[in-house]
């Protein structure tokens, strides 16, 4: 049986802040849907399903939020669903929404994630009470860098590869109007100087909390026949997950990542990804991730990713570049950030980037985890439709 | 062949399990609630979880009171190695609508839907307030009782029903649950105090923790898994505004759209499976998928006999599911609610092959 191809015809985010005082819960995503839509060129009556996504309630106080949002999002008398798989739910609710359109369930979609983190403290809304884990495990910071740690004394890598990524990226955000962080003043002995927070990861190798939301239009063949702008093409896209914690774990290069990344190539006819993509957009929220996941998605040998980081091939640049939008490192609105992976890959094989267009990009990975490194949502999308 | 099948794959219900719905499992993680139940659907099947092609949950991290709550409860599936896995924050009967999408795409062959809720731990009524719009209403803090007592002093005022038909629903259903050995309660039972006028106690949920599973399988997988698939040929969901006062409370225009896009109109049904919390609401839903006395509506009891909040939904499915399997029904209509006074709806159509 064959699958409708997927189209992205739109794409929609805010402007990222620290704190959206200016608008509600509704205005925020409102905001990001229309524009999406703008892009499109649809109105909201030619939307036939909603898919959202948030991490968890909590993080606004608002139980399944997708009821009290149906209205702001022209869902009323429309089906709508909201997933939420932690981190990597932004890059799980496109892919829903992308199932819809492949399944011929429906032919146009808008899916959104979002997150208003200025409505609470996300570090501490992370610190689960003691006796779920153990104390002094403060935030995702508490929980990730121990495994950096691990990372580096399994490869060998020089302590300078996490500040040369937080540099690339935090300057890549200066070419993305929409990028929460505007560092203008940003160096590499600034990112090297800043407060240790969990050794090895210091103050500036961290994400920040955001507001903010990221929409697409997905659509079938039909609609992006229709499209004013070049569309971006799904040419694969997969979920994996794993259990948090396990005797034989792999938390610096888990199973569920190479699985998921080996399904999508997979299905995009993928053999070499280093050669053969042309622009990832990586979740990488602490800085030390680059190199980490550069291994598990295949684009470098095992103990070899820090190599490609310290030689500029992750730069805008460079021979392949990973986060030319900023990515997580500049910008945070939890929910969202995988679906922004998602969105920013597909600007890119668009064409539509601007300042951080990747010039030529035709192929294009969006990569999502979360959890404790253990669900992971990826996507693979394309200048031109899939062959088969 | 199913007969009126209304997508690309067929597919179906092969098994079906559930816990039984106790007023509190205090000695039970959720990892615990959710294991016997993942273990029975699995072993109905003979298939193991990584055989599985796609899994799906549904569960609330404000019922367990922590984020990211479900994160541990996947360990429950014993996944490993990795799993094609998702989540819905919403009752189960929307994962198994992801994990009936994910099967229609070609991706996936077979799907394991679990879902799971445990009210005891907090005071339900005050959870559930803060489903509200977080600026208006939630502040208010109106329980989920009391906006149930709104809608049913709606339907009262407009003729479409009464104290002594609702207390009937309520005794019936209840009634019907005497044959069901999961039901929270059973039986005779007064109908009880007022709670919020006009709803008494017999007319409100139990407030249970529980669980449920499900597993689904296209085509001759079906076929082999199951001796009476219940297939499902029509599937669809929508939602309506959220504010209680651009509604009429009266009607579910989003239960009579999903119905029709489900094929619900199309042949009579003989059963159905509807997620009314309250005794009112299956006055609503009666009259939106236009069902008549002939119809065996809650056989299980319902949801007035047992509550598990995020897996009731999915348990409408499992029980209509399961009498088809029984060969007590051959087309079906299972529904399943979410949101304050029945916003949002998803109805299915199950039928068994021909006898």
């Amino acid at each position: 049986m064959s699958k409708e191809p997927v189209a992205v015809v739109g794409i929609g985010q805010t402007k990222h802040v620290a704190a959206r005082h200016d608008v509600s819960l509704a205005g925020l995503v409102r905001e990001a849907a229309a524009r999406a839509l703008e892009d499109a060129e649809l109105t909201w009556a030619d939307i036939d399903a909603v898919v959202i996504g948030k991490a968890p309630d909590f993080f606004e106080g608002v139980m399944m939020p997708e009821l009290y949002l149906a209205d702001a999002l022209g869902a009323v008398g429309k089906p709508m669903l909201r997933v939420h798989t932690a981190g990597s739910v932004g890059g799980s609710t496109a892919l829903v929404a992308a199932n819809l359109v492949a399944a011929r369930v429906h032919g146009t979609v808008l899916t959104l994630a979002f997150e208003k983190q200025s409505e609470s403290n996300a570090m501490w809304g992370l610190s689960l009470p003691v006796p779920f884990q153990q104390p002094l495990l403060a935030g995702a910071g508490g929980f990730f860098a121990p495994h950096v740690r691990a990372y580096m004394r399994r490869t060998g890598a020089p302590d300078t590869v996490g500040s040369l990524v937080a540099y690339k990226d935090r300057r890549n955000a200066l070419k993305n109007p929409y990028a929460h962080l505007h560092e203008h003043d940003i160096t590499l002995e600034k990112v090297q100087a800043s407060p240790m927070l969990w050794d090895p990861i210091r103050y500036s190798e961290t994400c920040p909390s955001s507001d903010g939301a990221c929409a697409m239009i997905l659509t079938d063949r039909a609609g992006a026949a229709r499209a004013p702008h070049p569309p971006a093409w799904m040419h694969g896209g997969a979920m994996r997950s794993e259990p948090t914690l396990f005797a034989g774990k792999d938390f610096v290069s888990p199973q569920a990542g190479k699985d998921c990344a080996a399904d999508v190539y997979r299905q995009a006819g993928i053999t070499d990804p280093r050669r053969q993509i042309d622009a990832v957009e990586m979740y990488v929220p602490f800085s030390w991730y680059e190199p980490m996941w550069l291994e598990n998605l295949g684009f470098a040998e095992e103990g070899e990713g820090w190599k490609l980081t310290e030689a500029g091939v992750t730069e805008l640049d460079g021979d392949l570049p990973v986060n030319p939008s900023g990515g997580v490192l500049s910008t945070n609105p939890i929910g969202a950030s995988g679906m922004i992976r998602f969105a920013e890959a597909a600007l890119q094989v668009r064409g539509r980037a601007g300042e951080h267009q990747v010039p030529g990009a035709r192929r294009a990975l969006g990569h999502a985890y979360g959890g404790g490194a253990q669900f992971f949502a990826m996507w693979l999308v394309g200048s031109q439709p899939p062959t088969s | 062949m199913p007969r009126t099948s209304r997508h690309a794959r067929e597919l179906a219900v092969v098994a079906f399990a559930q816990s039984d719905h106790r007023r509190r499992t205090d000695e039970l993680s959720e990892v615990e609630l959710v294991m016997p139940v993942l273990h029975e659907v699995l072993a109905a099947t003979g298939l193991k979880a990584g055989e599985i092609g796609f899994t799906c949950s549904g569960s609330s991290d404000y019922l367990a009171g922590r984020a990211f709550s479900f994160t541990m409860t996947l360990d429950g599936v014993g996944a490993w190695p990795p799993i094609s896995e998702s989540h819905v924050e919403m009752d189960g009967a929307w994962a198994l609508y992801e994990a009936w999408v994910k099967i229609q795409t070609g991706e996936a062959d077979t799907a394991l839907v679990y879902a799971y809720g445990k009210s005891s731990p907090g005071p339900v009524r005050d959870v559930l307030t803060r489903q509200l719009d977080p600026y208006y209403l939630a502040p208010l803090w109106p329980d989920s009782v009391a906006l149930a007592a709104l809608q049913a002093q709606a339907l009262i005022d407009a003729g479409d029903t009464d104290e002594p038909a609702l207390a009937a629903i309520g005794a019936r259903s209840r009634a019907a649950a005497g044959t069901n050995p999961h039901a929270q309660l059973r039986g005779t039972l007064p109908q009880g105090d007022y709670q919020v006028r006009p709803l008494r106690t017999g007319d409100c949920p139990p407030i249970g923790d529980g669980a449920a599973a499900v597993i689904l399988a296209a085509g001759d997988t079906a076929r082999r898994l199951c001796g009476r698939p219940a297939w499902i040929t029509g599937i669809d969901h929508r939602i309506e505004a959220h504010g209680l006062g651009l509604r009429d409370l009266t009607d579910s225009p989003s239960t009579r759209i999903a119905a029709e896009h489900a094929g619900v109109f199309e042949q009579p049904v003989d059963t159905a499976e509807l997620h009314a919390p309250f005794s009112s609401q299956e006055v609503v839903l009666r009259k939106a998928l236009g069902l008549g006395d002939t119809v065996a509506v809650n056989p299980s009891g319902g949801t007035l006999a047992a509550n598990p909040i995020m897996a009731a939904g999915l348990i409408r499915i499992g029980e209509a599911a399961a009498r088809i399997h029984r060969g007590e029904s051959d087309r079906a209509v299972a529904h399943a609610t979410s949101g304050p006074c029945l916003q949002q709806n998803l109805v299915a159509v199950l039928e068994g092959d021909p006898r």
